[in-house]
């Protein structure tokens, strides 16, 4: 198991923080979760804490960028995103701003803090706002990547970042271009698309699909917004069958954003990995993910499903 | 501190007249918006932008103006307005207020309008901001001051608490907040509402200077500028008492007149009444 994106997060920021002083940063008392604070050690005189005060965190940031400034704005993806929704619509995205909303602890592997703070809606939200760039990490190196691709972007950025260590998944030499996928494992019959931590549990699935001689091509597909539409086109016209994987509700997430493009230009069978409409509940981020459906081994019964439907 | 010259304060109260005068007009022309809230702070806005800000017209981004949020973004034919009058843009165009295909949004849009510094509208918003832009002044070390006219109503929100608060504990002293205090939301008597009262204690206990003045005298509000830009501990808040509907008799102290606009009769008539005409 890797680092967590997070902590992926706190040490890109330091490093081009040190370098680029028109980076701000701002957090709403959870710096240390966030790791914010990795960047406030190097650069203190450049971070600024609002207090728990998210609305004022995203708008503060909004006045930031208006001025000049490049702010990366951080707290939970559910405080950012669910109780700042408007700041970011209104205030962000309208007069689209130059502002980074980094926000952690996103997906169900929050853990045992339970339902409330398990932001599950958060991509379907952001997506859906015009003139922002939705991203999800899915190792240490691809959050690196991405927080330095949002330093030199001018515009409203979205970057989905978790709490738990994931498995490692980007090759050495990574870079993250907005709008284009990675295939991790080629594949002829079927196409598994994932994104944050469910890139590492498909490309075990697709192992244990090749022991059962089914083929399946991996596509992480970070950037949710743009999304890479060739690629999932190519997959679909290539394997017939598409399966997402994401640790999000089903509603409104990669998989809706993948069957958008799919229904559009080549409608294929798909199915989708992710939690079924519902909340979740406190329990160790193993459990979690077990109990609602986003293992390795989910992808795989999903996997057989959609082929058959072939 | 300088007091304003006689022909300035005339000059300003003018400006004041031909600003209502446009707030009427082009609420008229559009057959919506908000004339109550936009006559209530003609005064402050004329003496802001032709006495108080730095700011140039045919330089509308330049990194070393003052800025200027109006947080009551609904307020927004008072800023059209005063804009306008300035030369930011033709004057022609306030008549094309809230019409498709044209940049005078019912709400500002600082991506489409000259001279807007910041997008509002969606109440408490427009302060943070203000705040954001006081912060990177303070962390450039820029000589630029930020203000920001907020609405009594709008203190209902509670991220202008957030805001004041922010404001307060980073000394953010080159920001100045008008309240526009004149006592009436849309559903009536804000004391009725939801009373934000007391206005002027609820600042000072968070950190901020205050200034009470009287929002249509213009030698008040100078002079409550001039104490901001020297007080350097902190913010300033200027609560300004104001008649809404300012300068046109039927509309004064209306609550009614906060988001309707004028008949085509009506608004000949108040546009005479605002200059005088018989």
């Amino acid at each position: 198991m890797g680092k967590a994106t997070r902590e992926a997060y706190g040490n890109a920021l330091a490093r081009i923080g040190k370098e680029n002083t028109n980076i701000i940063v701002l957090d709403a008392d959870l710096s240390k979760s966030t790791k914010t604070d990795t960047f406030k050690n190097v650069c203190p005189e450049r971070f600024f804490n609002v207090g728990i005060a998210e609305q004022n965190l995203i708008s503060v940031g909004a006045g930031l960028a208006a001025a000049g400034k490049i702010p990366f704005v951080s707290s939970f993806a559910m405080f950012a995103t669910g109780r700042a929704f408007e700041q970011i619509r209104n205030a962000v995205c309208y007069p689209k701003l130059n502002v980074k909303v980094c926000a952690t602890h996103a997906g169900i592997t929050v853990g045992e803090d339970g339902a409330t703070h398990q932001s599950l809606e958060d991509i379907s939200c952001m997506r859906t706002l015009p003139n922002m760039t939705v991203v999800v990490p899915a190792d240490e190196r691809e959050a690196e990547a991405v927080v330095e691709w949002a330093a030199s972007y001018e515009g409203p950025v979205y970057v989905r970042l978790g709490r738990a260590g994931v498995d490692d998944v980007t090759a050495e030499g990574y870079t993250f271009k907005p709008g284009k996928a990675t295939t991790l494992v080629d594949g002829s019959d079927v196409t598994i698309i994932a994104c944050g931590a469910l890139v590492g549990p498909a490309v075990e699935a697709a192992k244990v699909l090749s022991e059962s001689n089914v083929s399946a091509r991996v596509i992480n597909m970070a950037s949710i917004k743009p999304i890479d539409a060739e690629a999932i086109v190519k997959a679909a016209v290539e394997t017939g069958a598409i399966v997402t994987a994401e640790e999000h509700n089903i509603i409104g997430g990669l998989g809706s954003a993948v069957s958008e493009v799919v229904v559009a230009n080549k409608p294929v069978p798909m199915e989708f990995v992710g939690v079924q409409d519902t909340f979740g509940e406190s329990g160790t981020p193993k459990e979690l993910m077990a109990k609602y459906g986003l293992t390795a081994k989910d992808i795989v019964e999903a996997v057989k499903r959609v082929i058959t439907r072939k | 501190m300088a007091t304003l010259t006689q022909d300035v304060k005339q000059l300003v109260q003018e400006k004041a007249k031909a600003i209502r005068v446009s707030i009427v007009q082009s609420v008229t022309a559009a057959k919506s918006g908000h004339p109550g809230g936009s006559l209530s702070i003609a005064d402050v806005m004329a003496l802001l932008y032709y006495v108080e800000m730095n700011v140039d017209p045919a330089n509308p981004k330049a990194p070393n103006r003052d800025r200027f949020v109006l947080s009551k973004g609904h307020a927004a034919p008072a800023l059209y307005a005063t804009l306008a009058e300035k030369g930011y843009f033709p004057k022609e165009e306030l008549l094309n207020l809230r019409k498709i295909d044209h940049m005078l949004q019912g709400h500002p849009d600082m991506k489409h309008t000259p001279g807007v510094d910041m997008s509002t509208g969606s109440l408490g918003q427009g302060i943070s901001a203000a705040c954001g832009m006081a912060l990177a002044g303070k962390i450039d070390n820029a000589d630029y001051r930020v203000y920001s006219i907020l609405g009594d109503g709008e203190l209902e929100e509670g991220q202008v608490w957030e805001a004041a608060m922010f404001a307060g504990h980073y000394k953010l002293n080159n920001l100045t907040a008008f309240v526009d205090f004149n006592g009436l939301q849309i559903d009536g008597d804000i004391t009725k509402v939801l009373s934000p009262l007391p206005i002027p204690e609820k600042f000072k206990a968070f950190n901020w200077n205050v200034i009470e003045v009287n929002g249509h005298d213009i030698d008040e509000l100078h002079n409550a500028i001039e104490a901001a830009k020297a007080f350097t501990e902190g913010p300033t808040c200027i609560v300004m008492h104001t008649v809404k509907g300012k300068g046109v008799e039927e509309m004064e102290g209306q609550a009614g007149w906060h988001g309707k606009a004028p008949s085509a009769e009506q608004g000949v008539a108040f546009v005479n009444e605002i200059m005088g005409v018989q």
